[in-house]
């Protein structure tokens, strides 16, 4: 848990390489490797180079529209914005949802979860995990898995489209869904809508099962490299249910620190301030949480996401991915529970819990009832939190007698992860790059450990014409030594 | 019955003129033609292929950093770009997803690239990117009348 790497005695005396942005995460990220004349590394950090101002953007609005508004903070997970700030919201109206409310959010909730997280196995990663690591960049992205595994390509898109099906039923809109409100939902399932969705689970289902299979044989075929690839011990947290099972949409948090032990557990997020703070540093942009128990960034930082939750709960509540988790943990006397790719595989367990969950959500009649609203006594402070593809969500909102928002706090999953994808870099920099030349295939291994993480950079800006791969090698006396650049966009934005 | 022109405009409404593209099929949606389908999301990704089937033109509409102002034409070729770079992937590699899935070529696919100038979070259109909206828009009165054609 040392930070070995982060800042270098004399950077002054050192040459620096830039991988600007990084590829196939979202937003706008930067890593910088300073080596020595030798091409030791001394110092990797990535850093986070826009500055997001998310609660500027949301302050000053009614309450109620923020769980609309929020959605325009990422084009990625929208929903999971959309239901943070809905259960914030709940607090605010003092609701305790009905049944059909709160089935109809998880609903949309799983759907979400299944959707990004084929995006990210299928689409951003399997080029990586197909290819390899350093395999021919031409080949190494998505029209390059459709070329060689059309079958694996094909599933991804109708499991993604699937996703997004679901939440366009449950959101009422395919983007800028409106369907989660304060106190509830604007609508439930009508019966044909239910009876789509019920044609294609099973065969959601049986893909999301296949995936789990794929990246068993993946780690199989390369057990020594899987577990071995940016592999760093850290603390746990994420959301449980009350008998410590696996729920994405609601529960306490529970805290683990790296030796197992638990730190705390079932906690109230609704004050999460007494558990988790949050750290700055001068170079990047994005906040370091940690945990107010141990007392700085420098100790208290952790992990969320995937990994964690499929480790950390005490069971999946589905039977076909409770047997996967079973599988996994138990995996080559549980090594991949630590591993960084790890997460790619717990992942996909959590798709196919995703899968079963919709499914038995679309055999419950609550989906289709009329009862969805509730009320209670207004507050003035909310606390929502999930758990997003990515990891814990948090949305906190103080509003005034005037229905105004005046105070926001978001913590997103990607900010949870700040200091571990930080600390995967750093070993793989370790491990990849320590002595050697750069190459392009070499760099990219710095960009499978992010990957891993599916960070959100920033949210939502697509195509602004700056999203070359540039990668500068710059000598203690500013000279650029070595230039790399691959061309990654030639949307409009670039033209 | 699936409509034979499909507008799918790109971008976030949040991010100043980012919201482009969804604004201008927002007005051509607005017009309600019959043969016109209109959709938006925040980026394009492989699933949007499938929105390609069975339609006879096809125009995507995004904002541009560095289009001339204020728009320009042109059509797309299906592509196998590197264009994996963030969640996003480019109208050309939608259509080459839609080869690969299908095997067969697209319908004919235009891009139709507003200029814009600011992309913060927060902010609204800027006067010169809702300048190159109506631009656009007149441009796609007469594209509507006859998109064929353009497809040369």
């Amino acid at each position: 848990m040392a930070f070995e790497l982060e800042t270098a005695s004399h950077p002054e005396n050192l040459k620096r390489v830039a991988i600007e942005p990084v590829s196939r995460v979202e937003g706008h990220g930067k890593v910088t490797l300073l080596l020595d004349e030798d091409n030791h590394v001394q110092q990797v950090r990535l850093h986070i180079t826009e500055f997001r101002g998310f609660e500027k953007f949301i302050e000053g609005r009614p309450f109620w529209e923020v769980p609309v508004m929020v959605q325009r903070l990422c084009g990625i997970c929208p929903v999971s914005h959309h239901l943070a700030a809905s259960k914030a919201m709940d607090q605010i109206v003092g609701a305790t949802l009905t049944p059909t409310a709160e089935k109809i959010r998880r609903l949309m909730h799983y759907g979400q979860i299944l959707q990004s997280h084929a995006l990210h196995f299928f689409h951003l990663s399997s080029p990586d995990l197909l290819f390899g690591f350093d395999s021919d960049l031409a080949k190494r992205n998505i029209v390059g898995v459709i070329a060689a595994y059309p079958e694996i390509a094909k599933k991804g898109v109708l499991l993604r489209k699937y996703g997004q099906e679901v939440i366009r039923m449950t959101a009422g809109k395919r983007v800028h869904g409106t369907g989660s409100i304060p106190g509830g939902v604007n609508k439930s399932l009508t019966a044909e809508e239910r009876a789509t969705l019920q044609k294609d689970i099973y065969q959601m289902i049986a893909w999301s099962r296949d995936a789990v299979q794929l990246i068993k044989q993946l780690f199989e075929q390369n057990l020594a490299f899987y577990n071995a690839f940016g592999r760093f011990s850290a603390h746990n947290m994420g959301l449980v249910r009350a008998d410590g099972a696996m729920d994405l949409y609601h529960g306490g948090l529970r805290a683990r620190r790296a030796d197992g032990s638990t730190l705390f557990d079932h906690f109230d997020y609704s004050h999460y301030w007494d558990v988790i703070s949050e750290d700055v540093k001068s170079w990047s942009y994005m906040k370091f949480p940690f945990f107010n128990a141990m007392g700085s960034s420098d100790t208290g930082w952790y992990r969320v996401g995937p990994l964690t939750r499929v480790t950390q709960c005490d069971f999946i509540p589905t039977p076909q991915a409770d047997k996967e988790r079973g599988e996994f943990m138990a995996f080559d006397n549980g090594s991949a529970t630590g591993a960084t790719l790890g997460y790619h595989w717990a992942r996909m367990i959590e798709m196919l819990h995703a899968a079963e969950v919709i499914k038995d959500l679309l055999h419950d009649d609550a989906i289709c009832g009329t009862e969805l609203m509730a009320s209670g006594k207004r507050q003035e402070r909310g606390v929502g939190v999930i758990e997003a593809p990515r990891g814990t969500l948090i949305h906190h909102y103080r509003v005034d007698e005037n229905d105004q928002v005046i105070r926001a706090n978001l913590i997103v999953s990607t900010t949870h992860n700040n200091q571990a994808m930080n600390e995967a870099i750093r070993v793989v920099a370790k491990q990849y790059l320590d002595g050697r030349e750069l190459t392009e295939g070499l760099l990219n291994h710095i960009e499978v450990a992010i990957r891993a993480f599916d960070p959100c950079l920033s949210c939502a800006t697509h195509a602004l014409g700056k999203m070359p791969l540039e990668v500068e090698l710059v000598g203690a006396d500013g000279t650029a030594l070595d230039r790399l650049t691959r061309n990654l966009h030639d949307s409009p934005a670039t033209l | 019955m699936t409509a034979p022109i499909l507008i799918f405009g790109w971008g976030n409404p949040g991010r100043g003129d980012d919201a482009l593209g969804p604004l201008f099929v927002e007005h051509i949606e607005a017009l309600g033609l019959p043969n016109v389908e209109c959709l938006t999301d925040f980026q394009l990704q492989v699933e949007h292929a499938l929105d390609l089937q069975n339609r006879q033109h096809i125009l995507f509409v995004d904002a541009s950093f560095s289009a001339p102002a204020p728009f320009s034409t042109r059509l797309l070729a299906p592509g196998r770009d590197a264009s994996f770079s963030s969640h996003a992937i480019t109208p050309q590699s939608v259509m080459q997803v839609y080869v690969d899935l299908h095997n067969e070529r697209p319908p004919p696919c235009h891009l139709l690239a507003i200029r814009g100038e600011r992309f913060e979070l927060g902010e609204g259109l800027s006067p010169a990117a809702a300048s190159h909206l109506e631009a656009a828009l007149r441009w796609a009165d007469d594209w509507l009348k006859s998109p064929g054609s353009a497809d040369q």
